[in-house]
């Protein structure tokens, strides 16, 4: 019973961080039609922000907030120079622009900083670990847990209750018709980037608060992972991106702490299998988002 | 006077296709202009343009005195022109409220959208009873009407309608038709395009008959409605479907 709360913790944990990449991928998804992979490198650039505000003798509790703001306004700079010229064009055209971006940016981590890990210092309290009365559980993997329930909660909150949030859901069904209601294009685009770019930042503080180091390509697996949540869950939906991510995290986790020894090496087949069983059965997700893309 | 919209030789091109050869037509203020025709004669291109949705090819596009050719959307409607798409085009996962929230989404004053919103809730009871329903429930009808309050919340002084009675049970058109007439009684100028001309002659002051891309006739609509051109070649044919995918 231990070994499995203690699993759950853990899939809890992990199934937060697709969920907040999720979202963030499909909030621009939803909107411009594009599929962001270089929402990963976002998650990179948090991590390096956080060795830089390190060596700067920032503590973490203001390099992170710091990070999440930075990568915010970069991810709201990324839309300006690299997807607004393409903006309109085909699904194909834009996500080559954002492999593009991606690329070039890794490339960037490689040449500028380094190849290598370097490691983020961590506050004493992010590694250690609770024991609640029959099973332990790490203190970074409850921040985590909470902070995705807070940050989903107030992004939800965002979109129900200001008008901001009310054009991003507008505009997530008739770009047009937003226009019409006064709405700038622009400025509701400019929205989304940010909410990702903030959604993308707050991942990545989590997931380094376990895992303490950061290399150029950090990004890459989590973001693949994320976008196989959003295809599980239904592209576009918001909803379908937290479902399947938290979906993907707990399948992920339980068949690591449960497959006999002789099947861990297929984990992520099976993992990845079931995906594919459930898409075969609902192609268009579990929460299933209208067919196209608005723009 | 200055008309309240003055386009003047109006061309929109979608690729190759010219769509709109050459418009000119003009709105006083408090009139109820409408723009007649089948389907593909240019007149929803028309609206589009107007609002800045489609990039005129050339042409001039004036509201209120001020050239407004090549301004954006979200800037026309600013200052106080808004169209009312065809196909309603409400928010459907939004509810009733959030739609009508989001038409007052160029005003800041809560008092007075609060005000707005009571007055459209009055003037639509129904949407007053499905206020906190997604839009995507509401009936044809129901949905028209939303789209139309939405419109009437960013206040504005020219309401462009496209096609308002597609798709509507004959008695919803007479609804919408009868509202129509009211909001023009409040001092709404309005510029209506519709397939269905008796109903719309019926309502309007003027109007203009396009086809091809081009105004091939116009006039008040007393002499439009006992014209015998007009009744045969543009109006006698029975309606066509609603197959505009482009809105040409």
């Amino acid at each position: 019973m231990g070994y499995f709360l203690e699993q759950t913790g853990n899939a809890l944990s992990l199934g937060g961080i697709y969920a907040l990449l999720a979202i963030g991928l499909a909030v621009v998804y939803s909107i411009l039609g594009l599929i962001n992979f270089a929402h990963g490198t976002l998650m990179t650039l948090t991590g390096y922000i956080l060795v830089f505000t390190a060596m700067a003798g920032l503590p973490f509790a203001i390099g992170a907030p710091v990070a999440v703001i930075l990568v915010m306004a970069s991810a709201v700079l990324l839309e300006r120079i690299a997807f607004r010229p393409v903006r309109g064009a085909s699904g194909a055209t834009m996500l080559l622009t954002s492999f593009a971006v991606a690329v070039l940016l890794q490339l960037a981590f490689q040449l500028f900083i380094s190849t290598r890990p370097q490691i983020v210092p961590l506050p004493a309290v992010l590694t250690t670990t609770l024991d609640l009365g029959g099973f332990a559980i790490g203190v970074n993997r409850i921040i985590s847990v909470i902070v995705a329930i807070v940050v989903l909660v107030a992004l939800n909150q965002f979109l129900k209750r200001t008008i901001l949030g009310l054009a991003m859901r507008a505009a997530a069904e008739d770009f047009d018709v937003t226009r019409l209601m006064g709405i700038r294009a622009n400025r509701v685009i400019a929205t989304a980037f940010a909410i990702s770019g903030l959604l993308a930042a707050v991942a990545s503080v989590l997931w380094i608060a376990q895992r303490s180091s950061v290399d150029p390509m950090m990004g890459l697996i989590p973001v693949l992972k994320a976008f196989i949540a959003t295809t599980l869950g239904g592209l576009g939906s918001l909803q379908g991106a937290v479902l399947g991510g938290i979906l993907l995290g707990v399948i992920e986790i339980y068949l690591a702490a449960y497959l006999p020894d002789g099947a861990l090496p297929y984990q992520g087949a099976i993992s990845l299998g079931i995906v594919i069983l459930v898409l075969i059965v609902r192609p268009q997700g579990l929460i299933g988002a209208r067919k196209e893309a608005v723009k | 006077m200055t008309p309240m919209l003055s386009i003047a030789d109006l061309d929109v091109r979608y690729g190759a296709i010219q769509a709109v050869r050459g418009v000119s037509l003009d709105v006083a203020e408090g009139e109820i202009v409408a723009v007649l025709g089948a389907n593909g004669a240019g007149k929803t291109t028309t609206l589009k343009a107007a609002v800045g949705l489609v990039p005129a090819t050339s042409g001039e596009i004036r509201f209120a005195g001020t050239a407004i050719t090549g301004s954006d959307t979200e800037d026309i409607v600013m200052r106080g022109m808004t169209l009312v798409p065809e196909g309603r085009r409400v928010f459907p996962s939004l509810t009733v409220s959030e739609n009508l929230r989001l038409g007052a989404a160029t005003r800041r004053d809560a008092g007075e959208i609060a005000r707005s919103r009571d007055e459209m809730l009055t003037l639509f009871p129904i949407l007053a009873e499905r206020a906190n329903q997604a839009a995507g429930t509401l009936s044809g009808g129901q949905q028209q009407q939303l789209a139309i309050a939405r419109a009437l919340m960013s206040m504005p002084k020219l309401l462009l309608l496209d096609e308002p009675s597609l798709g509507l049970a004959p008695q919803v058109v007479d609804d919408i038709f009868d509202l129509i007439l009211r909001l023009k009684a409040r001092g709404l100028t309005i510029l209506l395009v519709e397939q269905d001309a008796v109903a719309a002659l019926d309502i309007a002051d003027r109007a203009y008959v396009m086809a091809n891309g081009r105004v091939v006739m116009s006039g008040s609509a007393a002499a439009l409605r006992t014209s015998d051109e007009i009744t045969h070649a543009y109006l006698g044919a029975a309606p066509e479907p609603p197959l505009e995918s482009t809105g040409a």
